[in-house]
């Protein structure tokens, strides 16, 4: 079938239900691709030769961008590799994703961008964008080539899981991330304050005699960052937020007009401290799955703005290395797969926020971000042909075992959902068809 | 009341019937270490196995001597307890053991939750004898037995009774035990050190938090004076131990200001002339041995009464 439609190079997405957050569309239409491109939207458009994909009963959105996710190639390829990490991306209705660079060794010069470019574009499945290292090895002491890694396709710069502690050193990375007109992604976490913490500082860790990370331990950051993004004029992306004091914080700042934005994952406003009871290391991440009115705040958040992106922080761990003591298994879970499908049974489905809104938070906004805006994270005609198919109506069960990632860290295992990618293109080719992998 | 539960895993789930049952089951035992033949029959046939991730002198002898006196064959095994290190994860060191033939498990972990995740993965009961800073149930109900023992000498009751927890509560699996039990008991529960160790948050297990323990001398009917484990001085959670002996240690003189049946316990090994001065810890207020006789005796219990249970209950592995 792939060979057939490469042969027409046309598609037909016909009777979908076409939302996209950026132009506004919202109905029943036709989307018709040619090549790797958007040529026409509108209803009844002519088949023509154009091979044509029922999508009747179907919702049809711009292909979900996650700026956050950790693919272990170069280095741990039996977690996660470039290509494993682009099908799991699609099987979750997501078209590209900017993969972080603290993999072994680090993306922190052109040789290591472009080879994950050049292991994106063997892969076939979702477009893989690299965030280069602000400072060399994530040392926080010097920084990287930022303009070499920007030349060889780095969307964004971020040290990743390591907060720069040199609040000098990070004022620079920020003014070389202007220059470049690059956004710079950071983990806001004070490593003193989190000490040998493992999950979140309260009651359920004074419960159960773990040690716990503050909510100081963010907020400060955050605090320290937004104050750096004001005097450098930089983009700041504060990512995984989980502290009702840093949402409170972005807001503050925004309010003022400076240029910071956020992001959260699905399982910061979905699930709380009481999980870690289990002792069940899917339940261990960083930030920490927090208390209850940290979650509230976070989806006060997502519904005023503050927050204006949604990404996975998918961050895969073998079983062997999570299957441990509590104490000793490492932070992060997965999340590509059920990003939408959680976001949107918890926000749209439960929270009754807008499914524009939330569409945004997936496309938009992200694209904007990382620069990808409008050839992606819109359905517009000229666009890149990035498109997903939902069905938002049929109940799922997560099954953690059936995920395409090599890993199988999933906090949502036996979680109820709706939301389910159907049919995925990726620059036009078929990659997902009737929610199964074709590529 | 018929025993449900196949583990022990902690205090902070026992209703007050179960902790009294452990309590009524342990007084029939305690008998059994004054007679010339110190030994029952109940687990004759069973075999149980000490399996300690981390070094214990006491808590090991004394459920090695539990399991001996119930006439159970005794194992112990003695582990590194980064099962990283060791290259064998903790459940596949569990099920290897289990797979010749063992009944009880008792673990002894430095990281919380070990014992759980253990009992979720074998067929045997399993015993936690002290996970990280979570719990150490047996060694809970043994100072909660003395501290019994002591009040019925004089007709009284656990509820509404004042005990005192002093020390690095923070960090204390032998804290949590105590508090939780104590609390289902109906005892009114302090727990009295610097900042540093006793954050304020502990309130949500639903004690008091002090960090003047004279104040509290006066009203106090029980003392729990934990260890000061030296390392936590290393990592400078509080100035020095000479000033912290100076606030928090129980000496002849503060202690003639509490009341004049009030008892002292000390979980052990004691640092004398720290938390405790040698005088206090060998006075007549003093049930610290108690407590290490009594041990043998609850722990007997507890040996017993799960090894009659082969089904795990309702929620026993949530």
């Amino acid at each position: 079938m792939a060979s057939s439609s490469e042969a027409k190079n046309k598609i037909l997405i016909r009777g979908g239900h076409v939302v996209d957050a950026a132009s506004g569309l919202d109905g029943v239409m036709d989307i018709l691709i040619e090549g790797s491109q958007i040529a026409q939207i509108g209803p009844d458009l002519e088949a023509g030769d154009a091979e044509v994909v029922n999508a009747e009963g179907l919702t049809v959105t711009p292909g979900l961008i996650d700026m956050h996710v950790h693919l272990r190639e170069p280095g741990k390829a039996e977690e996660e590799t470039i290509a494993s990490g682009a099908l799991a991306a699609v099987c979750g209705g997501i078209t590209s994703v900017a993969a972080f660079p603290n993999t072994d060794p680090v993306i922190d010069n052109a040789g290591g961008a472009e080879f994950v470019v050049l292991q994106a574009k063997r892969a076939h499945g979702a477009n893989v964008f690299p965030v280069g290292a602000v400072t060399q090895g994530l040392q926080g002491e010097q920084l990287a080539e930022m303009a070499g890694l920007a030349e060889a396709g780095a969307v964004a710069f971020s040290d990743a899981d390591r907060a720069i502690e040199s609040a000098e050193i990070f004022r620079r990375g920020l003014l070389y991330a202007r220059m470049l007109k690059k956004v710079v992604i950071t983990h806001c976490e004070d490593r003193h304050l989190r000490g040998g913490g493992v999950m979140n500082n309260g009651s359920v860790s004074v419960q159960l005699g773990l040690s716990g990370i503050p909510n100081a331990a963010e907020d400060i950051m955050v605090a320290r960052d937004i104050t750096l993004a004001q005097i450098t004029g930089a983009q700041l992306h504060i990512s995984q937020m989980s502290t009702q004091g840093s949402v409170e914080g972005l807001r503050r700042a925004k309010a003022r007009d400076l240029p910071v934005s956020g992001d959260v994952t699905p399982h910061h406003f979905t699930l709380n401290h009481e999980e870690v009871k289990s002792f069940d290391s899917c339940f261990k991440m960083i930030p920490p799955l927090r208390a209850e009115e940290d979650v509230r705040e976070i989806k006060k958040g997502l519904a005023d703005g503050t927050i204006e992106v949604i990404a996975s922080g998918h961050a895969p761990h073998a079983s062997e290395e999570k299957d441990v003591e509590f104490d000793s298994a490492p932070f992060g879970v997965i999340g590509m797969e059920t990003l939408f499908s959680v976001s949107y049974s918890e926000l749209v489905l439960k929270e009754g926020l807008t499914f524009s809104t939330l569409l945004s938070k997936l496309t938009t906004n992200p694209a904007k971000l990382l620069g990808l805006y409008p050839k992606r994270g819109a359905l517009k005609v000229g666009s890149k042909a990035d498109i997903s198919v939902f069905d938002l109506d049929t109940q799922f069960q997560i099954d953690s075992k059936k995920l395409r990632s090599k890993s199988s860290n999933c906090p949502f295992h036996g979680k109820t959902v709706q939301g389910k990618a159907i049919d995925v293109f990726v620059g036009g080719r078929p990659v997902v068809r009737g929610g199964e992998p074709s590529v | 009341m018929e025993w449900k539960r196949k583990h022990l895993l902690g205090l902070e789930k026992l209703s007050l019937d179960e902790l009294n049952a452990i309590l009524t089951t342990a007084d029939g035992f305690r008998s059994v270490s004054t007679r010339s033949v110190k030994k029952v029959p109940a687990l004759r046939g069973k075999v149980m196995v000490n399996l300690f991730f981390e070094p214990s002198t006491r808590t090991r002898i004394s459920f090695e001597l539990a399991g001996a006196r119930l006439s159970a064959d005794v194992i112990n095994f003695t582990g590194s307890s980064s099962s990283a290190k060791k290259g064998e994860c903790l459940t596949d060191t569990a099920k290897n053991i289990e797979a010749m033939g063992v009944d009880i498990l008792t673990v002894r972990h430095s990281s919380a939750g070990a014992p759980l995740q253990i009992a979720k993965k074998v067929n045997a009961s399993v015993v936690n004898a002290g996970d990280g800073a979570h719990e150490h149930p047996t060694q809970g109900l043994l100072d909660i037995y003395t501290i019994r023992e002591s009040l019925q000498k004089r007709e009284k009751s656990i509820e509404g009774l004042k005990v005192a927890i002093v020390g690095d509560i923070g960090h204390s699996r032998v804290a949590r035990s105590n508090i939780f039990g104590l609390r289902t008991l109906g005892a009114e529960v302090y727990v009295v050190g610097p900042p540093t160790l006793v954050p304020q948050s502990l309130e949500s297990l639903g004690v008091k938090v002090c960090h003047d323990l004279d104040e509290i001398v006066p009203e106090v009917d029980v003392f729990n004076m934990l260890r000061i484990q030296l390392e936590r001085q290393d990592n400078k959670m509080f100035p020095s131990l000479r000033e912290y002996s100076k606030l928090f240690g129980l000496n002849k003189q503060r202690l003639s200001r509490a009341k004049e049946d009030a008892i002292v316990l000390h979980p052990g090994p004691i640092n004398r002339g720290v938390e405790i001065t040698p005088g206090v810890a060998d006075g007549p207020r003093s049930v610290i041995l108690d407590q290490v006789s009594n041990g043998l005796a609850v722990r007997m219990a507890v040996l017993y009464l799960v090894s009659g249970v082969t089904e795990e209950c309702d929620g026993e592995l949530e």
